[in-house]
């Protein structure tokens, strides 16, 4: 399915050739694992196979789970401590199901701000990227839900309160969180509908991935340089690229077993770090936790989402226009979803002709700045909802919006890019000089 | 704080020699009490366990349950199975036999589970000491997780030993003064002071002792797979850096006819 220029597949045995006039199935995944891939690829192309393996450990560890997990509010948390106690590697099953979605985020932001940085979301990838964003919606649905099955105290509270987002839509909101909740407040239904959400929206990204990958396969993978492999015949395709097979495949797994010793780390030795000690606390509708805090992924739009208070003038304005259909709760909830759908827009945004941040002077700048700002939002989204942490998420989420629709847009006008290389094997070949002969 | 605690992760990976722990300024007073299990080689000190069980057999059991808890689970702490079933008689539970009528009760065995609290305010201590955080870390960086443990075995010996010996009253109930707890002011009075019980083993019952065992005991209950997990954790990071290695050195030799290539013979 590579749109590059690229050694065919040719059946040689007789059963392979059986196989392949039925379908074509060998061919796809000759195609799939040596499709050329550019050979002056960074560390920061590891976030995949990393998030490909995410994907299969949380499904496998999940469907496991599930075996021994009982969706009832009566018996969801005494089913947890049963796994944790009575199944057989039980506690190993779900603290690694549990730090996976962790794992899961981190792989993910990195992979997302590797794109953002080297414009890989640029002409022709937008559809890739448009994918990708998809996925990170369906993760965050996913892993909200999945937060909630144990039933502790955090899962209970964390649900009324972010479905209580949908409660502040205008007009429909109220009947729409009681359709979303299957009553007028968190309960046995909202457990039951979310396990079962839960298990079926990772098939559902794994679909997507799919398609990710289809797309990425047929315009090629960017790389550091942003500069297009040349696609003229085979023999310049093969100066730019190397097969994924094995070139890459080894540098990613050995990138990923090196996460992976980390991973091993955590889950061994201090497994509940990024949890919350409230979660083993059994849900109880009659007492509410001190600071209600979301789990550390959903940080920055949790912080963003806390941002648009009603003093903030932007929000008065709104209201005023629209006659007080926008409040304040309303409006933190669209800037929440509208700081994901700016970052989706960016393909048509970004008016730089230049794709990679690497020939980018003032992109840089920018770009780091972004990257800060994500990670004081994160802090911000932690911290209770008093000042200075309110003026503060209320300027970071003002940078992250200018980021996007403003800087972005403007950068590509006035900013005069460094010279790029011609090819890729330019750049390779700059990294790694020929040895002299001998 | 949970941002700090995920920059901190992997700081605490690199640094972890440099951690030290104290309690967060201002808020409530944790001490942080040494425990043979903390750290990624501790270990449960049987010992301590079994003491920690007394004390709460004798007093924390009068108000307080550990429903998550099975009395078989009690081999762990190296009693036999004959020991196991002659204390569990100790307990009643609710009687689910043929004949039982509603709200029988029976002699509990090793395979049913401890009771549950028979106060109504009294929570169960099952999970206690990972319900609360003791404390987190210098700067609130949670750093001490790797080598100490998040504090709440700290929490429950800290609280248990926190009373100040005052009093207030308040609605009707009257509330203790105590440094660990969260807003200074409890209502379970005093559980310990000290010898409160005769250690089987002969240990001194002083007031912290007593505390310390049974904050230890109440790990146990909480993670009861605790040793478990480290033992794995161990070989998962000694193999997996093992494979890391292996890797390394297939990918540098796999890349190197391309990276380390030999310029062209220039032409004669």
């Amino acid at each position: 399915m590579s749109g590059i220029p690229h050694d065919k597949y040719e059946p040689s045995t007789g059963a392979e050739k059986w196989v392949e006039s039925r379908l074509p199935i060998l061919s796809l995944l000759h195609s799939t694992l040596t499709i050329p891939t550019p050979k002056n690829l960074n560390w920061m192309w590891i976030w995949g196979i990393v998030l490909v393996f995410c994907l299969v450990l949380q499904i496998v560890t999940g469907i496991v789970l599930v075996m021994h997990y009982t969706p009832d509010v009566s018996l969801a948390f005494a089913s947890v401590e049963h796994i944790m106690r009575d199944v057989n590697a039980g506690w190993a099953i779900r603290y690694i199901h549990m730090n996976g979605a962790s794992l899961f985020f981190v792989a993910v932001y990195l992979h997302i701000f590797r794109g953002l940085y080297y414009g890989s979301y640029k002409a022709p990838r937008e559809i890739t990227w448009i994918i990708g964003m998809l996925i990170y919606l369906l993760m965050m649905g996913t892993a909200f839900m999945g937060y909630v099955l144990p039933w502790g105290q955090m899962s209970f509270w964390g649900a009324t309160v972010i479905t209580g987002l949908f409660g502040a839509i205008p007009g429909i909101g109220e009947s729409l969180q009681t359709w979303l909740l299957g009553g007028p407040a968190v309960d046995n239904a909202t457990l039951t509908r979310f396990f079962s959400l839960h298990y079926l929206m990772p098939f559902l990204i794994l679909g997507l991935v799919i398609v990710h990958v289809w797309a990425f396969h047929t315009t090629g993978n960017n790389n550091p340089t942003g500069v297009p492999v040349r696609t003229k015949n085979i023999d310049e395709v093969k100066k730019d690229t190397l097969p994924f097979w094995p070139y890459f495949v080894i540098k990613d797994l050995f990138a990923l077993v090196f996460i992976l010793v980390i991973f091993a780390a955590i889950v061994g030795f201090m497994p509940n770090y990024l949890g919350h000690p409230d979660n083993y606390i059994e849900a109880n509708a009659l007492a509410t936790p001190a600071h209600i805090v979301p789990e550390w992924y959903f940080l920055p739009f949790y912080a963003i989402l806390r941002a648009f208070t009603a003093e903030v003038w932007i929000v008065q304005f709104a209201g005023f226009i629209t006659g007080g259909i926008i409040d304040a709760k309303f409006f933190g909830v669209m800037a929440m979803f509208g700081a994901i759908a700016v970052m989706a827009l960016a393909p048509w945004l970004d008016t730089s002709s230049v794709r990679s941040g690497r020939y980018r002077p003032q992109f840089k700048i920018w770009f780091w700045l972004l990257a800060a700002d994500f990670i004081l939002l994160m802090w911000c989204g932690a911290m209770p909802a008093e000042e200075p942490y309110a003026t503060i998420s209320l300027i970071a989420s003002a940078y992250w919006f200018a980021y996007f629709l403003v800087i972005l847009p403007v950068l590509g006008v006035i900013e005069k890019p460094q010279d790029r290389p011609e090819t890729i094997e330019e750049d390779f070949n700059a990294h790694y000089p020929a040895e002299p002969a001998e | 704080m949970t941002f700090n605690r995920i920059l901190s992760a992997a700081a605490a990976l690199v640094l972890a020699g440099s951690a030290t722990a104290f309690a967060a300024a201002g808020e409530k007073e944790v001490e942080d009490f040494r425990f043979s299990f903390e750290g990624p080689f501790g270990s449960f000190d049987q010992d301590q366990l079994q003491r920690g069980l007394q004390v709460y057999t004798e007093i924390c059991s009068g108000c307080h349950g550990l429903q998550y808890v099975a009395f078989r689970n009690l081999e762990d702490l190296g009693y036999t199975d004959a020991e196991v079933r002659a204390y569990a008689k100790n307990f009643y539970v609710a009687d689910d036999g043929p004949e039982a009528l509603p709200g029988d009760e029976r002699e509990a065995l090793p395979t049913d589970h401890f009771p549950g609290s028979t106060l109504s305010n009294a929570p169960d201590l099952s999970l206690m000491a990972k319900a609360r955080a003791g404390f987190s870390g210098p700067s609130g960086t949670g750093i001490n997780q790797l080598l100490q443990g998040m504090g709440g075995p700290e929490y429950i010996a800290s609280l248990l030993t926190g009373y100040t010996g005052e009093e207030k009253e308040e609605a009707g109930t009257i509330l203790y003064e105590n440094l660990a707890f969260e807003g200074g002011y409890i209502s379970m009075s005093p559980p310990l002071y000290g010898d409160d019980v005769v250690f089987a083993d002969g240990t001194e019952a002083t007031l912290e002792q007593e505390a310390k065992d049974v904050a230890a005991f109440l790990m146990w209950t909480a993670e009861p797979k605790l040793e478990a997990r480290k033992t794995a954790g161990i070989t998962a990071v000694v193999f997996l850096t093992l494979l890391t290695v292996l890797l390394y050195l297939t990918n540098k030799k796999l890349w190197a006819p391309h990276k380390h290539r030999k310029a062209d013979k220039p032409a004669e």
